[in-house]
């Protein structure tokens, strides 16, 4: 019995260690390369340590305003879409109504469709009914549609433990709607906002499928990554990666960091310490 | 229908309900139906030059889609397309389940945060990024070919970007994760006392996969299957940069489509596509017998 689950221990260390393997190995691969002097993106022959490629890839041009497009396109996508959710999210909490699931159904589609449908489907639209041809507003469009819905679900999942009574007695106190809604709803909110906020963020940022068949002519980065990579691979593509490695390194931990405060916050919140303000988040 | 409106004016006043009217209706109407709606439109249209767009030439026909259905090598690249995304679908939920039962069942503190971090890092990398690494992997001089010459296993490179192999193999890296956090979600909430009761009255691993983890997770499978089979059906980036030019992938027609200004066509070929998602999310929800609602909770 006990030779037994030893072997199913070891087994299972041996399955992460080579999942996780599958998963890092190329990435390591891939930031290794940045740093070597070969022209080919390649690690042998090495041919020493080198900064190189990341100044190859700071003198692109190109490079830097597909960046600033990607920016404006993000900005614009989180603006657009925070919003949206929002009122996706109250619609679906807020109020009853018998079409509820269907609605549901209905907004949450964009996140199962292909994103090149979503990208064809809005430069169709925009292009030859509404005489704008595609650039970055269709882009923004493009993405906005499926990122709406993830800041739905997300906002969802925290309105649905909102305690109502909350609300019922601020209006008892004569609280008008503005009050109960910034002083209450919003707040308790909050923390799903900020999320959906950088969520629409990265997933805007991440974009190429939708993007690729709204932006028309424009560049955003990953465009312009993958015209480099169907052209001529040069490292400084590695260089770019490494770039993006480490930007979603420090991004994933403070995610986790805020995640995991914000269970022990709500695991503590199941035994309150007398005079502990409910109401604060 | 008039309760409705006084329960809502009376919850989130006239300004709450009048915001979430015209949010989602911007959101359902323009973003959502009639893009959606105009590209079903174009598809039923024969591509005509502009002066006869509008004439009596401008019907309603399916001759598009017959166009696509009477093409044997778009049909073939069409199956090549199913069975890859199935391929791919069923590869990541073979690898997937494990890990995702290992972290919300077995693994406890701060391991679990550990792993966490190790599945979200490769998850927000850039799907391009992902695939370029395969890229670099599987090219003539790669690490691949380099390792099995040395280990003199091959004598000559073997060129791995011929046929359909590695597209198949850089999707199932780019979306194998979009699996994982589908089941781990759900697998969260199973309560371990059940584990534990079926562990304590005999119950084999197998048996208690069978009977209590897998019926408790199904929402999650259906979710991880249906995202993991569209992202690889309508995957634009791996065939581009890791497939090779004699094999074309659907996306790659549609895509050619529209280079050829030919949009109407595209557009049937683009509608084809949506189908077969919705159709395979509609065998999930049937397999899994899942409501639509659970799906994305």
């Amino acid at each position: 019995m006990k030779s037994s689950k030893s072997i199913f221990r070891i087994v299972t260390g041996l399955y992460l260690a080579l999942f996780f393997a599958y998963m890092f190995l190329p990435l390591i691969f891939m930031t290794i390369i940045a740093f070597n002097a070969n022209d080919i993106p390649q690690i042998t022959p090495w041919k020493g340590f080198t900064l190189m490629w990341f100044g190859e890839l700071a003198k692109d041009n190109q490079m830097w305003s597909a960046l600033w497009n990607s920016f404006i396109v993000a900005f614009s996508v989180v603006a657009i879409s925070v919003p949206i959710g929002l009122g996706g999210a109250l619609l679906l909490t807020r109020l009853q109504f018998k079409a509820r699931n269907f609605v549901y159904g209905v907004l949450v589609s964009p996140i199962l469709t292909p994103g090149i449908i979503l990208g064809i489907s809005t430069f169709l639209f925009w292009d030859s009914y509404m005489n704008i041809p595609g650039g970055l507003w269709t882009a923004i469009l493009g993405q906005s549609t499926f990122i709406s819905s993830y800041c739905m679900l997300l906002i969802m999942s925290r309105a649905q433990r909102f305690d109502l009574t909350q609300e019922e007695a601020a209006f008892d106190l004569g609280a008008t709607h503005r009050q109960v809604f910034w002083k209450i709803t919003l707040p308790f909110l909050r923390p799903a906002l900020i999320s959906s906020m950088a969520l629409a963020f990265m997933q805007s940022f991440d974009n190429y499928n939708t993007t690729l068949f709204a932006i028309g002519v424009e560049q955003t980065l990953p465009i312009y990554i993958g015209t480099k990579l169907r052209s001529f691979i040069s490292p400084a593509m590695n260089a770019l990666a490494v770039v993006f490695i480490v930007l979603t390194v420090i991004g994933a931990i403070v995610y986790e960091y805020r995640r995991r405060r914000e269970i022990i916050k709500a695991e503590m919140k199941i035994t309150p310490e007398p005079g502990t303000p409910v109401l604060r988040m | 229908m008039r309760n409705f409106w006084n329960t809502a004016l009376r919850d989130l006043g006239k300004v709450g309900v009048a915001y979430i009217l015209i949010t989602v209706g911007v959101w359902l109407v323009f973003m959502i139906l009639i893009p959606q709606l105009i590209m079903f439109d174009y598809s039923l249209r024969p591509m005509l030059p502009l002066r006869e767009i509008g004439g009596p030439k401008d019907i309603w026909t399916l001759k598009n889609y017959m166009v696509f259905f009477s093409n044997r090598l778009h049909m073939a690249i069409f199956f090549k397309t199913i069975w890859s995304s199935l391929i791919v679908t069923l590869t990541a939920l073979a690898l997937c389940y494990p890990i995702a039962f290992y972290l919300a069942k077995v693994a406890r503190g701060a391991k679990v945060g550990l792993l966490m971090l190790g599945l979200i890092i490769p998850y927000w990398i850039n799907e391009l990024l992902r695939l370029f690494a395969w890229q670099i992997i599987l090219a003539d001089m790669g690490i691949l070919n380099q390792s099995l010459i040395f280990l003199g296993i091959i004598a000559d490179p073997i060129n791995f970007r011929m046929g359909n192999g590695a597209v198949i193999l850089g999707m199932t890296y780019a979306y194998i994760l979009f699996m994982v956090f589908p089941i781990y979600n759900v697998m969260e909430s199973l309560d371990r006392n059940q584990l534990d009761a079926a562990r304590d009255l005999g119950a084999s691993w197998l048996r208690i996969h069978y009977k209590i983890v897998m019926p408790h997770a199904k929402p999650g499978i259906a979710v991880g299957c249906t995202m993991t089979f569209m992202l690889a059906a309508g995957t634009v980036a791996a065939p581009q940069l890791l497939g090779s030019p004699s094999s074309f992938w659907f996306t790659q027609v549609i895509n050619t489509n529209f280079e050829c200004a030919n949009w109407n066509l595209g557009a049937a070929y683009a509608t084809v596509l949506m189908l077969l998602c919705v159709i395979f999310m509609f065998i999930m929800l049937k397999i899994f017998k899942v409501g639509l609602k659970e799906l994305t909770q």
